[in-house]
């Protein structure tokens, strides 16, 4: 039964879609979801660690920005479909400044020519100002959040689902929200369709293990995994994203939609179950203390063989705070790279890499850490990984570094450019950048600080 | 034996901590991941690219372990250096893990003489 039941003590059921995983996800498996997956509530989680620092930034240069730039492009491909279907919107596009993304969505809605669309924009998460009065102690190494204030942008509390299903609850068709804690934007959606309340543990448990499991798109339902020969998975350029049926006695499966590419296997789900998890009896979230150890997957005994039953997701009563992400300004990074082929290529290579050291010491060119990369031989595992390798054909120098001084950044990619000629021989395929680097801290907050509010905008 | 014949593995990130599953094939090989998938083992593969603690937990219930690699990711995810903040290639070293040829093991590549 669908949450847009007139009845909704007669709800038994949910299914939820995750439209992308990540802000620059695909595009299209959102559409297959609300076409082909039933589903009752969409899902898009777009918000890394530093987005909303960097949505912060732009929104300082242009008041009207600071949002998911995705964000018209996707829902102008999902919003009429969706709405046709009865399909509810929920999503964290709204980043650094989630009012301006709600009036972006009746924007799209208003070129569709669509006749009426509310949006609910959930607030509260933005605590910069309140953070900027009081001085805690960073979560990562227990320095003063005072050594970071000074470059601070942002500071935004992981909202929970209690934020999601009060706007939901608004009866709208569409809700925005900034930083909300990934799982919970879907515990939120199951809150409002089941009507579970949100000190009801043991339903959160499961709700929240079904959050963690779809909080990643593809990678529940295939990708992130494939290892040919070992774990092969077909039909990756059409991946299905992933639909979680959850019904109000907790039972709950993972799904995709029919015809789509990937697989959603035992395997997949146990690898996504432990991503990113540290204690695995002990998964903080807004809305719980969740505890994976007696979750058990099986194969659905239902018609579609790709489905995976879970069980066992269980909880308890969430922490007295939250957890608050402080982006700043960390310096510069600078970066160039020069590649080389041929025999002696990685002594080329490594030639080429004692040269910008040499030249950027010179220069008294000051970096707090300079880094040399081999690529092909010894930058994604660095020494330990080459040593039963065979000496690689070509070789690619990469060199970075970072510095407060943006100048000094970019002398990085400038001394790898000058090995053209004044290096070893046949350096080719030359890149070079030099970015701002927005850090990322986290401090508690207590609860009883961060205020939440719904506003609701209508065509 | 590698690793990688009987358990599959996944990285994720928080901060500067990596953690890294090791999932058996088959659940009946999960008390020969622990036996030998030791933190001492799983500390000599990463070498000195893992700086910090080393936290193993165990989950029975799907036949895997969960590794937390502290002080693993070039000081955090934001401002290192790396051309993998997030350490999404490190599983592959858990997996190139070797183990003593065990007697009996399930898994993917041996599984076809063992399991009857």
């Amino acid at each position: 039964m669908p949450a847009s039941s007139p009845n909704k003590s007669i709800v038994t059921s949910v299914r939820i879609g995750c439209g992308a995983g990540y802000a620059g996800d695909r595009w299209e498996p959102a559409l297959e979801c609300v076409e082909r997956g039933a589903i009752d509530y969409l899902v898009y989680e777009t918000l890394a660690e530093r987005t909303i620092a960097l949505g912060q930034l732009e929104k300082l240069r242009d008041p009207a920005r600071g949002y998911n730039p995705m964000l018209e492009a996707r829902l102008r491909l999902v919003l009429k479909p969706a709405m046709a279907r009865g399909v509810r919107i929920v999503s964290n596009m709204g980043a650094a400044n989630p009012l301006a993304a709600g009036e972006a969505v009746l924007r799209v809605a208003r070129e569709l020519g669509m006749g009426s669309l509310t949006v609910a924009v959930v607030l509260g998460d933005d605590v910069t100002e309140l953070v900027r009065g009081i001085n805690v102690l960073l979560m990562e190494d227990g320095e003063p959040l005072d050594t970071i204030k000074p470059m601070m942008v942002s500071a935004n509390a992981y909202l929970g689902a209690d934020a999601v299903a009060a706007g939901l609850a608004s009866g709208a068709n569409v809700v925005i929200t900034g930083r909300v804690a990934d799982p919970s934007l879907f515990v939120g959606c199951m809150l409002d369709g089941l009507q579970w309340r949100d000190d009801d543990y043991t339903k959160l448990g499961q709700a929240t293990v079904a959050g963690h499991l779809m909080e990643c798109a593809g990678q529940i339902t295939g990708g992130y995994f494939a290892d040919p020969g070992y774990k092969d998975v077909a039909g990756l350029a059409r991946l299905g994203f992933p639909i979680c049926e959850m019904r109000s006695d907790g039972a709950a499966f993972i799904t995709k939609p029919e015809g789509s590419g990937g697989a959603v296997t035992l395997a997949t789900c146990k690898e996504q179950l432990l991503y990113e998890v540290h204690d695995p009896s002990r998964y903080v979230t807004p809305d719980c203390v969740a505890d994976f150890t007696a979750v058990k997957f099986s194969q659905s005994e239902s018609e579609a063989a790709c489905d995976v039953v879970f069980k066992g997701g269980q909880a308890a009563p969430r922490t007295g705070t939250y957890k608050v992400s402080v982006g700043y300004r960390a310096g510069y990074v600078g970066e160039g790279h020069m590649a080389y082929a041929g025999p002696g290529a990685l002594d080329r290579a490594k030639l080429a890499g004692d040269i910008v050291r040499e030249r950027l010491a010179l220069r008294k060119i000051s970096l707090e850490e300079l880094r040399v990369d081999l690529i092909g031989h010894s930058s994604l595992h660095a020494e330990a990984s080459h040593n039963d390798a065979a000496e690689p054909y070509e070789v690619r120098l990469r060199v970075s570094g970072r510095s407060q001084n943006k100048s000094d950044a970019a002398a990085v990619g400038e001394e790898v450019q000058t090995l053209y000629t004044n290096g070893p021989y046949g350096g080719a395929s030359d890149f070079m950048q030099v970015k701002e680097v927005i850090g990322v801290r986290s401090i508690l907050l207590d609860r009883s600080e961060v205020k939440t509010e719904v506003r609701v905008l209508s065509l | 034996m590698k690793l990688r014949e009987i358990a599959h593995c996944r990285a994720g990130d928080k901060g500067n901590t990596l953690n890294v599953s090791v999932i058996a094939y088959d659940e009946r090989d999960f008390r020969l991941l622990q036996d030998q998938v030791t933190i001492e083992r799983v500390r000599g593969a990463y070498g000195n690219r893992v700086k910090g603690k080393i936290e193993r937990y165990e989950l029975p219930n799907i036949g895997a372990l969960n590794f937390v690699l502290h002080d693993a990711l070039a000081g955090g995810v934001t401002t290192s250096l790396s051309s993998d903040p997030h350490g999404k290639s490190f599983s592959a070293i858990m997996v190139n893990i070797d183990l003593p040829e065990p007697e009996v093991a399930y898994g993917r590549k041996t599984g076809h003489k063992n399991n009857e």
